[in-house]
């Protein structure tokens, strides 16, 4: 209902009553619906921003859907199945909310598999042991819902409403997983280095997901001017790990950064600094997993597409059938 | 293969409440769309009827005209209750 085509900004002078108007708009917290102007950087920037999301979302189950088939009880494997199920329609709503901006998903679809889309760099991790299940729930989902709550207010309608959905949905991922942190961290010498060495593998990777720093980020002036960003990475950052440190020592685990120092001063954590190399690295395809996970989504992809195909010919029959019998 | 057709998805979440819209998803027909939709958008029974509707079934009235086709009724205050003072006797009509 919403497709409209999208406007090339380029060379093209955008009416400076209608920028203004639209700047007025989001000053005033009002939102922007699909059908109404914006200007062409507006929505170029949203495909972008939405679609990486969406696409996190989806390649996202792909390192919990390792352990699926393993977890340790009946009750686990119902819980992380339910919960992967959740990161396909989160997925699914940011898609929705995407294609209002002109985009179809078969676009969207082929910008993934083929690598020109980016997904966020912490799925690129592998999972080797089943308290990665906890500390990804903790941690990941953790730093997610840190940036995704103030987007719950972001000033395109469509984003925003999907991002309220997937808020609530997303406070039992994060619990689930410290649920198997604190059952392992109480549980035999064995499991409570397990969860150690599951949370020293993932707390670099989860600050990561925060993006770069704030002096080498180069969208976010713009960003924060339209409301679709409302923090800057190292505000949220900082939020993070002053919320999560305590919740580590709760369960007697160390988080693996020797300058973590509570700073009585400024009132958060001081902690080392932050080796972007590895995020840009992975970013640019040299993480330890990213051919694995793509591929994972091409085959399914290909492996799916029978299923499409009966589905058309099983609407296409039905409708000769029903035609036939109205004749 | 060009991708499936778009529905619109419509929520009642409680009985005697209105359907309300709460996203699109793609389907080869209603029926499918309608499974989806209960996949998609009430794990957490948000809902106890849903509603698709093909996307293009829809017409829309254009943002372009907001003020030309809402305006009128801002200046009918005579339409609100409010418009006619009572005496103190009679105020809680
Ligand atoms: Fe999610
Ligand atoms: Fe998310
Ligand atoms: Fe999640």
């Amino acid at each position: 209902m919403y497709s409209q085509g999208l406007t090339d900004a380029k060379g093209q002078q955008e009416p400076a009553d209608l920028l203004a108007e639209f700047q007025a708009k989001i000053d005033r917290e009002e939102k922007i619906e699909p059908r109404d102007w914006m200007p062409a950087a507006y929505r170029k920037t949203l495909i972008r921003q939405m679609s990486q999301h969406a696409h996190s979302e989806i390649v996202g189950q792909l390192p919990e859907g390792n352990w699926i088939t393993r977890a340790p009880s009946l009750k686990r494997k119902m819980i992380l199945l339910a919960k992967v199920q959740d990161e396909a329609g989160h997925g699914l709503y940011i898609y929705s909310a995407t294609e209002t901006l002109g985009v179809s998903r078969d676009q969207l679809t082929e910008e993934l598999l083929t690598g020109k889309a980016k997904y966020s760099s912490i799925f690129n991790y592998p999972t080797p042991s089943w308290a990665d299940m906890g500390a990804i729930g903790w941690l990941v989902d953790g730093a997610a819902i840190m940036n995704q709550v103030p987007l719950c207010r972001a000033s395109y309608g469509p984003y925003a409403r999907s991002m309220v959905r997937i808020c609530k949905e997303e406070s039992f991922h994060q619990r689930q997983g410290y649920e198997i942190m604190t059952v392992l961290a109480r549980g035999t010498a064995a499991q409570k280095d397990m969860a150690q060495r599951a949370l020293n593998r993932t707390w670099w990777p989860a600050l990561m997901m925060f993006g770069p720093s704030d002096k080498d980020s180069k969208h976010s002036e713009q960003s924060m001017k339209w409301k679709i960003k409302r923090f800057s990475n190292d505000d949220l950052r900082q939020k993070f790990i002053d919320a999560t440190v305590p919740q580590a020592e709760h369960l007697g685990l160390t988080i693996p950064d020797p300058k973590l120092k509570w700073n009585e001063a400024t009132g958060h954590y001081d902690h080392s600094e932050i080796d972007f190399n590895e995020l840009f690295e992975v970013i640019k395809g040299n993480g330890p997993c990213n051919k694995e996970r793509l591929q994972a989504r091409i085959d399914a992809h290909k492996q799916g597409a029978w299923v499409r195909e009966a589905a058309e010919v099983y609407h296409q029959r039905q409708k000769d059938n029903n035609e036939s019998e109205a004749a | 293969m060009s991708e499936l057709k778009l529905y619109e998805v419509f929520i009642r979440a409680k009985s005697g409440l209105n359907h309300r819209h709460v996203g699109s998803l793609h389907a080869s027909d209603a029926e499918m769309a309608l499974l989806n939709a209960r996949d998609v958008y009430t794990r957490r029974k948000e809902g106890v009827s849903i509603w698709v509707v093909e996307a293009d079934k829809i017409t829309a009235s254009n943002p372009k005209q907001e003020h030309e086709w809402f305006d009128p009724a801002e200046d009918k205050v005579y339409r609100h209750p409010t418009f006619y003072p009572l005496d103190k006797e009679v105020e809680n009509m």
